[in-house]
Order: C-alpha cells, then structure tokens, then sequence
C-alpha cells in the first residue's frame, strides 16, 4: 500500500495524518503534491503525523526534507507528530533529528506553533 | 520450528520497481527461522532495498536491456547478498557524506548510509564487463 494522505484543519494548523508507506514511486510523488498544493494555498503551520505510517526508506526520507524545505521556503513551519520508534530511529540516523521538531502530543504540537 | 541450515538462490531481475519489492520480500520470506530477530529483519530489508534501488534507479537507470544480479546465500545466524548491475559503476568516494551539515537537506544520498548502519558487512566492487556489485553481510545476534 502507498501512502494515504488526509488534511484536517486544528485551529490555523494543518494536520496532515499520513498511513502507509512512503518509498519511492507513488508514495513519494503523492507526498509532494499534497504538500506543494498547501504551501501553495499559503498555508504556513503543517503538522505531519505519521502515526501511522509503516515504513519509510530513503526516498521517503528525502521526501520529507523536502517537505520541510518547501514548507520552510515559503515561510512556512513543518512539525512532526507521532514518529514511530522505527522512523525515529531513522531520523537520528540520517541526523534529520537535528532539523525537525518532533511531537508525541498533538494538543502539545498545535500549540507549539 | 527446527532451524534450516541453509538456503541459497541466484537470480536476474528486471530493472524494475517492482523487482525491488519481489527481491526484498522473498529474502525477508527466506531469512525466516535462520535466528534474526523481529526487530533485525525489517532494517534487513531496508537494506536490501536501498540496493535494489541504486542497481535499478541509479546503476541501470530502469533499462529494460539490462538486468540486476541478485546472489544470497542463508546460514543459521548469517545472511550473505549480493546486488549487482550493469550501469556505469560508481566510487564511494564520490558519494557526498549525507551527515554532513552542508549535505543534511539534500533531497537524496542516504541511502548507501542507511546499508551500512544496518548491515555488519558492506562493500561495493566493480564487476566485469561493466557494472556495480554490492556485497553485504547480516549476523544475527547470539
């Protein structure tokens, strides 16, 4: 399964609540598109939660840095939410835990902004 | 559930996205009973993964003329692969460190990274007429 995208406003962020993989291929592309659009509607607090999300490899991963960096290019903030151990893992890895924000809560995370 | 002594195949694939998904699931179907962990087998086939994806993507750049080469061989507590392809060849040397601060929000380049922090063994060798092979060992825990 690729990954499934769902946006829902909380307050003025986005949540983004993502499921499924996000690898190369059509996870990858449907993953841009979506955040191209809301940073393109000018929306500048996304919050991605991954809670759900199984399995990411490395172009998943360098679709999230660009996430990040499309977001942030328009003066925008992308957050983190519900990592599982495994993308964590992943992240400090790759040392990207030194570029995102990372949340468990969401409450906590929609205040954050 | 006895554990197997050993299991082996040698195949060519397609370079093909799909081929990535079939390789990584048949080893990961393999490797089961040979003593990795539930925690080790899914960064195994990430490994696997990323490899798949360079031979493909960046070795044979999807060229239905050419095939990818894909060698294992199981033992109780030790998982042997081997990927190779027939593109242009490439050294490690030139590959950027992704962990470097300049290098940290490039778009690609984690991927050989992501083999060696998974991997207990890795190396990347030219193959004759032409192409790239990589080779890479996985132990499981005693």
């Amino acid at each position: 399964m690729s990954v499934k995208l769902t946006t829902r406003p909380v307050g003025d962020v986005t949540v983004i609540d993502a499921a499924g993989r996000i690898t190369l291929g059509e996870g990858s592309s449907v993953f841009r598109d979506t955040i191209r659009d809301l940073a393109a509607k000018g929306e500048k607090k996304i919050l991605l939660n991954l809670g759900e999300v199984s399995y990411i490899d490395s172009s998943g991963i360098g679709e999230l840095v660009s996430a990040y960096t499309t977001v942030t290019n328009v003066g925008g903030v992308l957050k983190l939410l519900n990592l599982t151990k495994r993308v964590k893992d992943l992240l400090q890895i790759t040392k990207l835990s030194t570029v995102f924000e990372m949340h468990e809560n969401e409450a906590e995370a929609v205040a954050s902004y | 559930m006895a554990e197997l002594e050993q299991k082996s195949d040698v195949r060519d694939y397609d370079s093909s996205l799909e081929a990535v998904d079939v390789v990584e699931a048949a080893i990961l179907e393999a490797a089961a009973g040979f003593g990795f962990s539930e925690d080790d087998l899914p960064w195994i086939g990430m490994a696997i993964r990323e490899s798949m994806v360079n031979a493909v993507v960046h070795g044979n750049r999807y060229s239905s003329h050419k095939k990818v080469r894909v060698e294992w061989h199981l033992t109780p507590g030790r998982l042997e692969v081997t990927i190779g392809d027939e593109g242009e060849g490439f050294e490690l040397k030139d590959v950027p460190d992704p962990l470097a601060e300049e290098n940290l929000l490039r778009q690609s380049g984690r991927g050989i990274l992501l083999i060696r922090s998974f991997m207990d063994e890795f190396e990347v060798r030219r193959r004759q007429p032409q192409g790239t092979e990589v080779r890479m060992v996985k132990f499981a825990p005693k």
